[in-house]
């Protein structure tokens, strides 16, 4: 247990989710360890099938059964919040962790007007009276950008356009003034030009706010504008974190360099586009070793056998046996078919 | 080839699996069974022919079932016989067939009407769908039974008593299969306006195929999970419909009996102490219905990709 | 970063005239609330005005895209081009035959063999209940392109083996498939009968990057050894910016600004294409500033008078709130439907996109 000013906000150690299924258990999240400090960004990328999502999940504690977490510890400040009941994990829930998902079709319920449902988490978490917690409505609704908060307050979900709704959803992550706010592809659903000021309206609000958030998306766009550090998931495990700006242009992780090589950007055209063979194994086929050797360019014979740790690479840590020591071995050819 | 492909596809697949554990649905599709072949095998099986009068007697009128008599009645009629002397188990065989022959055909019926319908209507939209949907809603307002009731009667005033016995089955199962049409029709009225806005639908548009090839060859397929479960609970339905028009009179001739004729003809009987000659049918009837709606509903839940 | 193999593209053809051309296209849904409800409740009729006036040449063997963000009409573009809808108003020609003329089934089908499409939803876009080899045969059927079952069996191994699956995958379902090969067969049937034109609504949106880096690579390798001609529908600007010799910017039913690509993108001229081109993440980190970006995308049902735009634009003046500006051709082959621009309010802006 750690405490102190410098003491991370959420530590996960060792994580790992699993599904039991009638054919055997499904491991989705495989011992995923990181820390995530006072009011940093951290961007969890991956592609569809690595576990970010379920990750995420975790940690609020919205695991959909029959998926558990079998193994591991979250920690937000200090304290284990991985096996807290379900009554202790619901006010922690919206009071220290705020959540915020990626369809506001669906995250905010349609019956209901938006200021009841912001007045309801408000005083949910916080002792305020009902004229007090509509006050303290009003004035987020404004912070998150809705022009003419004090009449639209009271209007309906579908009165509301895509990037408005999400601000609303934005403005219910925040109110009652969580230390953490975990969201999931936040703005896949919205116009590219929505997308850019919803990510500047939560980048503005978070400072503000000393709010730390762990953006999961697969869009690495996103992320570049956004994060402080970023994770990159594969086959559920973590291939490689560090500082944004050395992932996105250094990367050491050949999963990694072969995903930023494939997103095609301004700059020189016509190329062909670095493109990384075969697809990410599906989880039950995941293979022995490293995750990624059937694909890897640069995979070797241990790669075969072991599975590497997330070690000291360059800048960042990866989880690569070419930044051992030992190497990875004699090197081998492989066959694929392309996804 | 393809057989044994499929065979082996639809043993390892979730469905088989979810039918496996369910006790209940395997007893139930098992009695289903045995009924079906009981009563499509009766002409072998049964011990008599009850409905050739050449090989009835008088004599035998009445007996009650073996065990209960107080003359220790043998095992040539275990289920006893009717005041004509026909053994009750035999009738019951001839009369499951002639119920199940009913219920299957006019479950047919109505579901080639309503598929057909309900393609077009979803498929071509505007006021052919409108019409026939109007055309639902107002069948709708009737109860089925009543449906069948008005047609059998038309047809029956139209027609010469004589001429009607023979083809009183046809028009029965006619009847059936008109009132309960609109539920097909819905459902897969539902279902293609869900498959019409898919793209392999505008695919196919694409490539310039006509609306009919289209509906029949692409959307049909996608959209006969949901008509499978309706059809297999309304097998029971239809029996029961059949059953109960026989019972009022208005069905099958006595000719040609089924288990609702039986039940009626036992009912008549039954305030002088003959208890057998209607329980049995009934117990019968009441066991294929439950049977099949048990399978219907198990259906309907394994096919059901969110209770899963 | 992309490594450096450079890619020939076959020079588009002035010479023999656009092989797709759309004049003046619109397309109007009629989306008002029922009579009843029309006549008790005192509703007004609810038209949206898709696709509003749209003229594009594409000429044989080049790659346009069209791109805008949700509601700007161009999957309704896509959709009117293979004659999924028919034009409120408006034509369409294909190789200098008007597509608005009646013919005989033969002579349609004839057309309609020379033009395919690809759609977004990789999981939607095939029949779940057929098999992928039927899939992919049914344009060669149904064009009667083989003459013999050993024909057909042979042209789609041979599809199946051009979109790097194998022959043997087409005795499988398409439920068998990830979203990457999913989309793949679709290429392979829209390959199937040998078009000269392909229509591509958003091939790549639902794929994860990594698979749509191959899917984009295919394509273009499919376009420089078949000679076809694409029209691309995207919202990403990068991917765009990638494969595209021209670019049609829409907005609201609209073409507001058409160039070459190189043009577009290192000096766009409309204010909506400069904003979206702001809108493109930084991911050469460079820390380029971003112009601030106001407002929303208004409903097409009640379209702004006079220039779509001018609620938005921070250039807008008296007149483009009432005259809607045409799309006049400005300097370097490029087009514009702005007043600012022709008025020479807005000299056009020099953007360079590479690293520091």
């Amino acid at each position: 247990m750690t405490t102190g000013a410098n003491a991370p906000l959420l530590e996960v150690r060792h994580l790992r989710v699993e599904f039991p299924t009638r054919r055997g258990t499904l491991v989705a999240v495989d011992d995923v360890s990181f820390d995530l400090a006072p009011g940093e960004v951290l961007g969890v990328v991956g592609e569809s099938g690595a576990g970010k999502s379920l990750t995420g999940a975790a940690i609020i504690g919205l695991l959909e059964p029959p998926g558990r977490i079998a193994a591991g510890e979250i920690r937000l400040e200090g304290e284990r919040i991985d096996n807290l009941p379900y009554e202790k994990m619901r006010r922690i829930r919206g009071a220290k962790i705020g959540a915020i998902f990626q369809d506001p079709l669906t995250s905010l319920n349609p019956l209901y007007g938006i200021g009841r449902q912001l007045i309801e988490t408000i005083q949910t978490h916080l002792p305020l009276s009902a004229s007090a917690a509509r006050a303290r409505a009003i004035e987020l609704l404004k912070e998150v950008g809705i022009p003419g908060a004090e009449t639209r307050i009271d209007h309906y979900p579908h009165q509301f356009s895509g990037g408005m709704r999400q601000r609303v959803v934005i403005a219910l992550a925040l109110c009652a003034n969580p230390r953490l706010i975990v969201a999931d592809e936040p703005t896949t659903a919205l116009d590219v030009s929505i997308q850019a000021q919803i990510i500047a309206l939560l980048k503005k609000l978070c400072r503000e706010h000393r709010t730390a958030v762990m953006l999961v998306t697969h869009d690495m766009g996103v992320i570049a504008e956004t994060a402080d550090r970023v994770a990159v998931m594969y086959a559920g495990r973590l291939a490689e974190i560090g500082p944004v700006r050395d992932v996105v242009k250094n990367a050491a992780h050949p999963y990694t360099r072969g995903l930023m090589g494939s997103i095609p950007s301004i700059g020189e055209r016509g190329h062909r586009l670095t493109q990384i063979e075969g697809s990410m194994p599906r989880l039950t086929e995941i293979p022995t070793g490293c995750a990624f050797n059937p694909r890897c360019p640069d995979m070797g014979e241990r790669c075969t056998r072991e599975r590497p740790e997330l070690m000291a690479a360059r800048i960042t840590q990866a989880a690569c046996w070419q930044y051992d020591a030992a190497g990875v071995g004699t090197k081998a050819r492989r066959e694929t078919v392309d996804a | 080839m393809a057989f044994v492909d499929l065979v082996r596809r639809a043993a390892d697949s979730d469905i088989w699996y979810s039918f496996k554990s369910s006790r209940i649905v395997v007893v139930a599709t098992v009695v289903t069974l045995l009924t079906f072949a009981m009563a499509f095998l009766a002409p072998i099986l049964a011990p008599h022919t009850p409905f050739d009068p050449a090989t009835l007697n008088l004599s035998d009128a009445l007996k009650p079932p073996v065990l209960t008599g107080e003359d220790g009645s043998d095992w040539t009629f275990p289920l006893g016989t009717d005041e004509q002397g026909r053994d009750v188990l035999s009738s019951i065989m001839y009369g499951t067939r002639l119920s199940l022959v009913v219920g299957i055909a006019a479950t047919l019926f109505s579901m080639v009407l309503g598929i057909a319908l309900g393609l077009v209507s979803g498929y071509v939209g505007g006021a052919v769908d409108a019409f026939i949907m109007r055309l639902a809603d107002v069948q709708l307002t009737f109860p089925a039974l009543l449906v069948a009731l008005l047609i059998d009667g038309v047809v029956r005033g139209l027609i010469s008593v004589q001429r009607h016995d023979e083809i009183a089955l046809y028009v029965i199962i006619g009847a059936i299969g008109l009132s309960f049409w609109v539920q097909y029709a819905r459902t897969v009225r539902g279902s293609v306006l869900v498959e019409k806005g898919k793209e392999y639908v505008q695919a196919a548009r694409v490539i310039g195929l006509s609306p009919v090839l289209i509906m029949v060859r692409h959307v049909l397929p996608n959209v006969m999970g949901p008509v499978l479960v309706i059809a297999t609970i309304n097998i029971g339905l239809a029996v029961l419909t059949e059953a109960t028009l026989s019972f009022l009179g208005v069905g099958l001739p006595s000719t040609q009996p089924s288990l609702g004729t039986l039940i009626r003809l036992g009912q008549e009987v039954l305030l002088s102490g003959t208890w057998w000659i209607v329980i049995f049918p009934g117990v019968t009837l009441a066991i294929l219905v439950v049977a099949v709606n048990l399978m219907g509903d198990w259906l309907r839940d394994a096919l059901n990709p969110k209770l899963r | 970063m992309p490594e450096a193999v450079p890619v020939t593209r076959p020079a588009p053809q002035a010479a023999t005239g656009p092989l797709v051309r759309l004049n003046s296209l619109k397309r109007y849904f009629d989306v008002s609330p029922p009579w009843l409800a029309r006549v008790l409740e005192g509703k007004p009729r609810a038209i949206v005005q898709a696709v509003d006036g749209v003229d594009i040449e594409i000429a044989k063997g080049e790659t346009f895209s069209l791109v805008g963000e949700s509601g700007c009409g161009k999957s309704t573009v896509a959709r009117l081009v293979v004659g999924l809808y028919p034009p409120t108003q408006g034509g369409i020609e294909f190789d200098g035959m008007d597509m608005s003329v009646r013919r005989g089934t033969a002579d349609n089908s004839a057309i309609r063999r020379r033009m395919q499409m690809i759609f977004q939803d990789p999981y939607a876009s095939l029949n779940p209940r057929w098999r992928v080899f039927d899939i992919i045969a049914e344009p060669i059927r149904a064009f009667g392109l083989a003459s013999s079952k050993d024909e057909i069996r042979q042209r789609v191994d041979g599809l199946l083996r051009q979109v790097r699956l194998t022959p043997a995958d087409g005795a499988k379902y398409p439920h068998e498939f990830s979203g990457g090969q999913r989309q793949r067969i679709s290429i392979a049937r829209a390959l199937a009968s040998r078009p000269e034109f392909l229509v591509c609504d958003e091939p790549t949106s639902a794929l994860d990057v990594s698979v749509q880096a191959q899917i984009l690579n295919l394509m273009m390798e499919l376009q420089r050894d078949f000679g076809l001609t694409y029209l691309f529908i995207s919202h990403n600007l990068a991917v765009v910016y990638h494969i595209s010799t021209r670019v049609g910017v829409m907005y609201l039913g609209r073409l507001v600004e058409v160039a070459a690509t190189d043009v577009l993108f290192r000096r766009p001229r409309h204010p909506y294409t400069r904003m979206l081109l702001d809108t493109i993440p930084d991911l050469e980190m460079t820390g380029r500033r971003r112009m601030p970006v106001a407002g929303e995308v208004p409903s097409p049902i009640n379209p702004p008078s006079g220039c779509a735009f001018h609620p938005r634009c921070p250039f807008a003046n008296e007149r483009c709130k009432k005259e809607r500006p045409e799309l006049l051709a400005a300097v370097e082959g490029a087009s514009v439907a702005c007043h600012a621009v022709e008025e020479g309010r807005l000299p056009a802006e020099e953007r360079s996109y590479v690293s520091r």
